[in-house]
Parts: structure tokens; C-alpha cells; sequence
């Protein structure tokens, strides 16, 4: 069953929900009963002014029913299959199962996120055990005593006759030694039992940044303005969920970079300037005299609520590692795997400066593709004698238009790829080998 | 005057055990504690062989190996280190370094000196 067919499985699912009778759903969205029935049974495709009618009667987003609306739950269970393979998932049926079985699905890809989270937090314990310089101090300090006590006791235990001296110090020596033992115990335990009370576990420093920026919609209200409420540094510091050094580190230095972005581009000048434009990052960098991935950022920087398109964010360092995304419906990178090559991200890389203009769609699905905007350049001042660090920064924003022939056939992983023929394939794809 | 030893070790009881044990074996022990100072000790009392404890304060067993390995009137000394780690990245690290032989805490007073008798014949 493909996706396409899936809308009307998706209206029927919502009107069930509610407890709404056919006829009165059809009434409300100026149908017949028998026609919704057969839209519902994905025996008629359904679009434009008809699915926003139904989407009203029905009091939800007409993205909750449009094709794709499950195409990030899609991946999500495809990314379950893939890794564990061994459970031989039907994926074939994956479009199906996501449209039938919404909650089910839900939770497979909920317990999928959860045992990769638990994976990390059992790398990084592993980690810990083998390089916490408390615990290596802790065992040091018990083996020396066992040491001095196993060796003091085998004298007091000898044969040879001690003198009465001796013997009091090695005792007294013996009772000191096992007091240091108690302790040394005592540490040890208090260590290997905090892991227990630290539940959460750790997550890396971007996971921190990106949970904190998502939660605002990538807004930083608290940045904008000719005077913020907060410095960078601040902001960094007092953000909920971003605890650890490197996450606080990590967001100052995301944090400065906004705020450069923010004065160099007012949001008021640079929203309406947006809106003229229809949000074309070269039309705003000759405005605002800004270099493109700075008005790449701010596009994506625009806040939620005043109702511009939904635009996503990737940033990658040279090594093609992705360093910064906002994810949006369809679009999103790996982060722990290898991202298809193909995307306008990587071109730029290969010619900073040049500003790279692409359409890449993904496959399987006509409403998961995108226009998309990229360039690379240094990052920082760069000295003489010194290499630059470069990096990519690319928006995309999801476009209706026919592919042409210009545009990409992208991915997100090779794994999860089904194209059968691509130049840039570098693993098989568990899609296309079911 | 019996052969001499350097034990360079800083718990304080262990120095006397190993102390004791020795000295009844026959070996004039003479110790030291601190890691930045221990060359200057070997220097101005040369021993016929050193235990090196791995952890100590001021400068690692290791840095002071190489040191003695470095120096030509200390290149062949008999060098016996005593380590609570055991993993064998510590060991590969000793043996590259130059050592003689390797101990690991907690040993027992027949293998210390077993091992000093060794060295000293060697």
C-alpha cells in the first residue's frame, strides 16, 4: 500500500478519535457519506480545498493528514529494523504499519531512541570506569593496603621469631592499615553507586544544545534587540538542560555566534525584508551586507509564531561531520552514521565562498523535498600561515515544484536509501535487500 | 656491608614491611619517598638495585626510569617496579621504558624477594 493511499486511513483514524459519525464528518466537509467512505478506504485520492475542508471539520492541521505526515515516524522505524536486523521486520510495510498502527509505532520508535540513548549512557559509564581518575585513586589506595597489610600479616605470621617491638609496630601498622582499608571501601562504594541516582544519563553536548534550541523553536528571544535581556555567556549558563561543561561550552560560543547574527540583522528589519523577498538569502545578504551563512542562520532563527515557512538548518565541519541541525518534516541528518553525500551541504564544502543553490528531493515520498540553499567558509579569523577551519552551513525549505532535472535524488543514509542505482552508494540498503 | 637496595615507594608501610623482610635477608635497605628528589638519592647513594613504585608524588616510577635509562652510569641498573595496575598497556609502557622486572600489587614476601635474588644474580 503506498503512502499516497494512506490519507484516507488518516482522516478515518482522527474522525474515530473523536467520535464522530461518517455522515457527520461529510456533512461538515460538504460531502456525501458514501464519498468520505470511500475516501477513507483509500479507494479515491483526496487533496487541495477538499482534504483543508476535512482537516477543518475535523479541527486539526491539514498536515496531519497530508501525504508524508508519518514520514519522520517512517524513517524512525525504519532506523529501528536497521539496527536490529536480526528481528527481520517486515519493511516493505513500514508505510502501512506507521498509517495503521500510529501509537504502535509510536512507541517502537520511542524504544528505539530510548535503547540508543541507553547504549551511549553504557559507552560513556564503560568510559568512565576505565578513565575516572577518582576511581583508578580509590583502587590504588585499597590494593596498596591490601599490599601492606598481606605483607605486614605474612611477617607477623612467619616462622621467625619477632622481637616485642617489632611486633607492636607491625600490629599498630596492621590496625592503621585497616582503617585506611574501611575508608578506601567506603569511597568505592560511594562511587560505583552514583550512577544508580544519575537516571538521565548523559547526553552529548550538541544532543543538550539542540533539545534546548528545539524546545524554543530556535528562537532566542533573549538575544534580540539593541539591548538583550541576557549576555550569551548568560544565556549559556542559566539554560535548562544544558548541564554539562562542554554542552555550556558549546552553546556560549552557538550563543555569541546569534547574537552576532541578531545585530548584524535586526529581526524586525530582517522578518519584513524576509517576507518581501519570499526568504531569498541572496536578495537579504545584499540588504543587510551579510555573508550567506550568517542569513542562512537568521532564516532559520526566525521565530515560529509569526508564521513563516518552516525552514531547516544543517551545519557540517570539514570532515562532513554534522555539527548543528534543525530538523524540520522529512529533513533531518544522521548524526552517529554517514549522511548521503549528495547533499548541496557537502558540495559547498569542496568550493567555499561559492554559494550553492540546489533542489534535492528524498525518495519515496513527492512532498519530502526541498530547495536548498548552502555555502561554506572559514569559521573565525583565520591567520596568515595558519589553515582556515571551514564549515558548511545549509538551509532547506520544503518545495512543491516538479524535481528538474537538475535535482538531486539525495538519501538520508545509504542503509536506509532504497534507490537501486547511485554513483554515491557506499554500503548496500536493507530496503532494497528485503 | 650486604648488597644494597633503593626502595622508592611512598606508603609508609609498605616501605617498613619490605624493609623488614629484606634487611633480614641480607640487603642494607635504603629508602625514599618523593619522586621529583629520587634521582639526587640515587645519585649520591649509588644501590646495586632499585624497587620503583609506579605512583608517586611529584614525578611517576615511569618518568624516573627513563631517566635512569637515559643517564649511562644508571643505563644497566636492575630496576624492579611495583605497580596496584596490572593492565598490560602498564606493563608494555614498563618494558619499553627498560625494565627489569614488573611486580603487581598485592604480592606476597617470597615473591619480592624470589624476585630481588633474581635481579641481583642477574
Amino acid at each position: 500500500m503506498s503512502q499516497r493511499q494512506l490519507t484516507g486511513s488518516r482522516i478515518r483514524q482522527h474522525r474515530l478519535d473523536r467520535q464522530l459519525q461518517q455522515s457527520d464528518l461529510a456533512r461538515a466537509a460538504g460531502i456525501s457519506g458514501s464519498y468520505l467512505n470511500l475516501i477513507e478506504h483509500n479507494r479515491r485520492r483526496i487533496g487541495g480545498k477538499l482534504l483543508q475542508d476535512i482537516a477543518r471539520a475535523l479541527g486539526i492541521d491539514v498536515t496531519l493528514l497530508a501525504e508524508g505526515a508519518e514520514r519522520g515516524r517512517i524513517e524512525d522505524l525504519r532506523g529501528a529494523a536497521a539496527a536490529l536486523p536480526g528481528a527481520e521486520a517486515e519493511l516493505g510495510r513500514a508505510e502501512e504499519f506507521a498509517g495503521r498502527f500510529p501509537g504502535w509505532s509510536t512507541l517502537i520508535a520511542l524504544q528505539s531512541a530510548e535503547i540508543a540513548r541507553l547504549e551511549r549512557q553504557v559507552d560513556a559509564l564503560s568510559d568512565r570506569l576505565a578513565h575516572d581518575p577518582q576511581l583508578a585513586t580509590s583502587l590504588h589506595a585499597v590494593i596498596s593496603t591490601v599490599t601492606s597489610i598481606r605483607s605486614t600479616a605474612s611477617i607477623l605470621a612467619g616462622a621467625e621469631e619477632l622481637d616485642r617491638d617489632w611486633q607492636r609496630r607491625f600490629h599498630n601498622n596492621i590496625n592503621e592499615d585497616s582503617l585506611r582499608l574501611a575508608d578506601s571501601a567506603r569511597a568505592l562504594v560511594d562511587f560505583l553507586e552514583a550512577p544508580a541516582e544519575a537516571r538521565q544519563g548523559p547526553r552529548s553536548p550538541a544532543e543538550e544544545l539542540e533539545a534546548f534550541l528545539a524546545a524554543l523553536g530556535h528562537h532566542l528571544a533573549a538575544l534580540e534587540g539593541t539591548e538583550p535581556a541576557l549576555r550569551p555567556d548568560e544565556v549559556a549558563r542559566t539554560a535548562p538542560g544544558i548541564d554539562s561543561p562542554g554542552g555550556m561550552a558549546l552553546a556560549e560560543a552557538h550563543f555569541r555566534r546569534y547574537r552576532e547574527d541578531a545585530l548584524r540583522m535586526p529581526l524586525s528589519e530582517f522578518a519584513r525584508a524576509a517576507r518581501a523577498c519570499n526568504y531569498d538569502p541572496s536578495v537579504l545578504g545584499r540588504h543587510f551586507d551579510a555573508r550567506p551563512d550568517a542569513v542562512l542562520r537568521r532564516l532559520a532563527a526566525l521565530p515560529e509564531a509569526d508564521d513563516h515557512p518552516e525552514l531547516g538548518l544543517a551545519i557540517c565541519d570539514a570532515a562532513g561531520a554534522i555539527t548543528f541541525q534543525r530538523p524540520v518534516a522529512g529533513f533531518s541528518l544522521p548524526r552517529n552514521a554517514a549522511c548521503c553525500p549528495l547533499w548541496p551541504l557537502f558540495e559547498a564544502l569542496t568550493s567555499p565562498g561559492r554559494p550553492v543553490l540546489r533542489q534535492a528531493a528524498l525518495p519515496g515520498d513527492p512532498s519530502a523535498q526541498f530547495v536548498c540553499y548552502a555555502f561554506a567558509a572559514p569559521r573565525g579569523a583565520t591567520g596568515f600561515g595558519q589553515a582556515p577551519v571551514i564549515e558548511a552551513t545549509m538551509l532547506v525549505r520544503p518545495d512543491p515544484a516538479p524535481l528538474s532535472d537538475a535535482g538531486l535524488r539525495v538519501g538520508s543514509t545509504c542503509r536506509l536509501c532504497p534507490r537501486p542505482v547511485c554513483p554515491a552508494r557506499r554500503e548496500a540498503s536493507i530496503l532494497t535487500a528485503s | 656491608m650486604g648488597r644494597r637496595v633503593l626502595l622508592i615507594e611512598d606508603e609508609p608501610n609498605i616501605i617498613e614491611a619490605i624493609s623488614f623482610i629484606l634487611s633480614r635477608d641480607g640487603w642494607t635497605v635504603h629508602t625514599h619517598t618523593d619522586g621529583v628528589t629520587a634521582m639526587d638519592k640515587i645519585a649520591r647513594t649509588p644501590p646495586d638495585l632499585i624497587i620503583l613504585d609506579v605512583m608517586l608524588p611529584g614525578r611517576s616510577g615511569y618518568d624516573i626510569l627513563r631517566d635512569l635509562r637515559a643517564n649511562p652510569a644508571t643505563a644497566d641498573l636492575p630496576v624492579m617496579m611495583l605497580t596496584a595496575r596490572g593492565q598490560t598497556k602498564d606493563r608494555e609502557l614498563a618494558e619499553r621504558l627498560g625494565v627489569t622486572r614488573f611486580m603487581t600489587k598485592p604480592f606476597s614476601n617470597a615473591e619480592v624477594i624470589e624476585n630481588v635474588r633474581a635481579l641481583a644474580g642477574a
